[in-house]
């Protein structure tokens, strides 16, 4: 989101969902999107039933793929210069956007100079697509009159990430795809609520509605509104607390419904510093990994069990509710973080829920015209600031946050960890369609796990003989980490050279294997690209 | 926009648009059971008959086209015995078991046989009988309850662009399959299970959870991926026993596997119901003993009276900085908003962060 942030001023999905089936082009890079996000692969599917043409980037064979009118197979880690290389051809063919560039955007020239060297060739070296299938990429997304970009962790999951998002969002801006419906920027967010727990300041820092902690006049307003003094500097990210939880200096943790030994990547450096805190309080659903290495465990509420709102990707706050009783002494998030604060002696005193939401649009004036009354039936998109507002389906109508949007001159930066002699393959994880991230709620559902229960480790038909593995066959997948038993899939998903695990399976933890290296603005681990090894059992 | 009539109604529809819809705009409701508002017409289950004038035969309203001038007719004596005699016709060839059918009360072939009266059957002879049961986990197949009315095949095909069932065989043979009649190996979206008419198509976690009757809908959204579905979960006593969606939602009525099916993690045993407190070192491996030797069960009251008196000391002894906290992606708005709070009013620090890097 820094990345986005950096560019426009604002980093969300720029557009929505809805609009997806009026694309006439649709650009997917690093999204396996009919798996990790069904119903928007449904959507990507309609606009190409309408006639909309399909682009997919991905190392792996996705099921997209078979809708896509081009499919450009980087390898892994290589996506800057895939995508200079196309802008290098939008440039060459004239296909840019100059209206919108002169009056919407800044840096164009630097920008330019910076894409002389990624020729087609150069492009084909690095990223192993042919040439031809860059300038078609180029062509098909530089004509095209409403594109809109795609992308998950597939681009953001790297050391150089934030370069990734750089690069697309210099891609929207000079064929002027942004500000426009049916265009736009659009990160898919994984979970049901992480545009909320970002928009609600969950961040070391920003405050709620991404005003930065050390602001004066930011802090100055929470100050107020909470009635106490605050502190000015920035926090630890979640990659740096498990580095300051082993370090010593980090001594107690409070972890509310996530579980970072599956979720974090080397899952051995994460137990670790959960084990050296003096204090480890965890709130969660069920006993998960992290809730075995606390001092406390304290019962929650599942999403059936309480009111509220979520935020889903495309910035629209919708109604959560009660449908049922949480079991035993279970209690909402809310009902304990107040109880524990009164213990502090600060009380979290609100006549209901949506007072805590008033509050929200008091300190954050983009939601401050969304009530719950509002969103009885429908959710709305933010920036909604009066009650009269109707929201915002698509952002920067009238020009960008900050002023004008930015061009970012990125070169290619290989991965921290390539493949070598001993550590041959690429291995990139993610998730597949039956499980969900660390499998708290899907691992307990029977029926998936009838159809879904096996860890496995995704390898190409011509790796497998090469290496004497047979379909199914248990095999030792190794990094400089550590290793993992689990079975090969053979399958002509992944690249050559490439193997593909997913993450959900405690048994056969895929982040016993990944890299902490991490992307200098963001903090994002590169669970997309690590070294590893594989050997037969 | 062309000039049609319809039970002596008049009114200007879009070119193009089907007597069924026209009539629709008109409040005037003709049955259905193969049609279905998001799907490409097919004009199978023939219920759709409608009489227009200057055409000697009953033709189907889902398939045909609105012409300029078109007197059409939907109900007349001629109309209903046709109806009724196709509706006879479908039920010859379907299980009598309404008692202990998943769909009784959500049926549109049960509310049609209502309305029609029928109950004895000029038509009673053979039965197709399907013994095979599909092994998959989520949707249970009753091929005997089927009506052939395609909806499955459409949607499986036309929305989900997956296209895991056809229609296989002929005449009184035909049933809709996976290839080779296989057990449904495909993305179990069960879009099929949302557009089928009967109690072909249901839930296998359905089954004899509750019908209709003292069951609620609860409209929220979904707890998976960032979509944000809107799902309506039916609440029988103080469980979820099914899910589904309404149409008019941003997804439009369609879910994924996760979203329809993932929902019986709420009921589980597993489930934490007391707050735990740690009784043995860290050192031990918790996964390698019983959660009994690692934790004891506390109240409320002891388990946060012990979090505040240890996180003051840590803080009083460390400086606020020394501690943070890590929100949920997976909790309300509100609820994050509370927990970043708390660490930076509460505890006062900005060691705050949640997985959005994950």
């Amino acid at each position: 989101m820094a990345g986005l942030a950096t560019v426009f001023g604002s980093g969300a999905m720029t557009n929505s969902m809805p609009e997806i089936v009026n694309n006439d082009l649709i650009f997917v890079i690093g999204s396996n999107t009919t798996e990790t996000h069904p119903i928007i692969g449904l959507k990507m599917k309609k606009a190409f039933r309408k006639g909309a043409k399909l682009i997919v980037a991905d190392p792996r064979r996705i099921n997209l793929v078979r809708f896509a009118d081009l499919w450009l197979q980087q390898r892994p880690g290589t996506d800057v210069a895939l995508l200079n290389a196309i802008m290098h051809v939008i440039l060459k063919e004239s296909l840019e956007d100059n209206e919108f560039i002169k009056n919407h955007t800044e840096g164009f020239e630097e920008f330019r100079a910076s894409l002389a060297e990624f020729t087609p060739e150069v492009g084909e070296k690095i990223t192993g697509v042919p040439k031809e299938k860059i300038i078609k990429a180029a062509m098909l997304y530089g004509k095209a009159e409403r594109a809109g970009i795609y992308y998950t962790m597939g681009m953001t999951q790297h050391t150089h990430g934030t370069d990734n998002v750089f690069s697309i969002a210099n891609l929207a801006l000079m064929t002027g795809n942004l500000g426009k419906e049916s265009t736009g920027v659009n990160p898919l967010r994984g979970q049901n609520n992480v545009q909320g727990a970002s928009d609600m300041g969950c961040a070391p820092n920003v405050y709620p509605g991404y005003q930065k902690v050390d602001m004066p006049q930011a802090k100055e307003k929470f100050e107020k509104e909470w009635g106490v003094s605050l502190s000015g500097k920035i926090g630890l990210t979640a990659t740096e607390m498990t580095d300051s939880a082993i370090s010593g200096t980090l001594k107690a943790m409070y972890i509310m419904g996530e579980n970072p030994v599956l979720s974090d990547p080397d899952m051995h450096h994460t137990i670790k510093a959960l084990k050296n805190l003096e204090f480890l309080v965890v709130q969660d659903i069920f006993l998960t990994e992290t809730a075995e290495l606390a001092d406390v465990v304290l019962p929650a509420a599942c999403f059936a069990e309480k009111d509220g709102t979520f935020t889903n990707t495309d910035r629209r706050v919708q109604r959560v509710r009660k449908a049922v009783n949480p079991p035993g002494d279970a209690r909402e998030d809310s009902w304990i973080i107040a109880e524990l604060s009164k213990r502090f002696g600060y009380e979290m005193k609100y006549n209901s829920l949506e007072d805590i939401m008033k509050e929200i649009g008091r300190l954050w004036p983009a939601v401050a015209g969304i009530t719950y009354s509002r969103i009885e039936k429908h959710g709305i998109q933010w920036p909604c600031p009066t009650p009269e507002h109707p929201g915002t389906p698509y952002l920067f109508k009238g020009g960008f946050p900050r002023g004008k949007g930015r061009f970012t001159a990125v070169s290619y930066r290989p991965s921290a960890e390539l493949p070598d002699d001993e550590y041959p393959f690429v291995l990139s994880t993610g998730r597949q369609l039956f499980q969900y991230h660390t499998g708290t709620m899907t691992r307990k559902t029977s029926a998936i796990e009838a159809i879904a229960s096996q860890p496995y480790v995704e390898i190409h038909p011509e790796d497998a003989r090469r290496l004497n593995i047979a379909d199914g066959q248990k095999i030792t997948v190794s990094s400089r980490r550590g290793s993992i038993d689990l079975a090969a899939k053979i399958t002509e998903r992944p690249l050559r050279g490439m193997v593909f695990i997913p993450f959900h399976f405690k048994e056969a933890a895929a982040n016993v294997l990944t890299n902490t290296a991490t992307d200098p603005v963001c903090k994002i681990p590169e669970l997309k690209v690590c070294a590893v090894k594989i050997k037969a059992l | 926009m062309p000039k049609v009539t319809i039970d002596g109604k008049t009114v200007n529809v879009p070119e193009g648009i089907t007597v069924l819809d026209a009539a629709k705009r008109l409040h005037i409701s003709i049955p259905t059971l193969c049609h279905h508002p998001k799907l490409t017409p097919f004009g199978g289950c023939r219920l759709c008959l409608i009489e227009i004038k200057g055409i000697p035969r009953p033709v189907t309203s889902c398939t045909t086209p609105v012409s300029e001038g078109m007197e059409v007719t939907t109900t007349s004596p001629n109309l209903e015995s046709l109806r009724k005699t196709v509706l006879e016709l479908i039920l010859s060839d379907h299980p009598n078991d309404c008692m202990v059918c998943e769909r009784a009360g959500d049926c549109t072939l049960q509310e049609l046989a209502y309305f029609y009266g029928i109950r004895e059957n000029r038509f009673e002879g053979e039965r197709r009988i399907y013994t095979k049961r599909d092994g998959n986990p989520f949707i249970e197949r009753d091929m005997e309850k089927c009506i052939l009315c395609g909806r499955c095949v459409k949607v499986c095909d036309e929305v989900e662009g997956v296209g895991a069932i056809d229609f296989a065989y002929r005449g009184f043979k035909s049933k809709i399959c996976p290839p080779y009649e296989k057990d449904l190996d495909c993305e179990f979206c069960g879009q099929c299970i949302a557009v089928c008419p009967t109690g072909a198509l249901t839930g296998k976690s359905w089954k004899q959870k509750g019908r209709q009757k003292e069951v609620r809908e609860v409209d929220t959204t979904c707890g998976y991926c960032g979509c944000g579905c809107n799902l309506t979960l039916h609440v029988h006593g103080n469980e979820v026993i099914r899910v589904d969606s309404k149409a008019d939602t941003i997804n439009e009525g369609w879910l994924c596997v996760k979203g329809r099916f993932g929902y019986n993690f709420i009921s589980s045993h597993d489930r934490l119901k007391k707050p735990l407190i740690r009784i043995t070192l860290k050192t031990r491996d918790a996964s390698r003993v019983t959660r009994n030797e690692v934790f004891r069960e506390a109240s409320w009251d002891e388990a946060l009276d012990y979090i505040a008196e240890r996180l003051k000391s840590i803080r009083d002894k460390h400086g606020p900085d020394s501690f943070a906290g890590l929100s949920s992606a997976r909790a309300t708005n509100e609820e994050n908003y509370l927990f970043q709070k708390f660490v930076r009013a509460v505890i006062g620090t900005n060691n705050i962060d949640h997985c959005a890097r994950y």
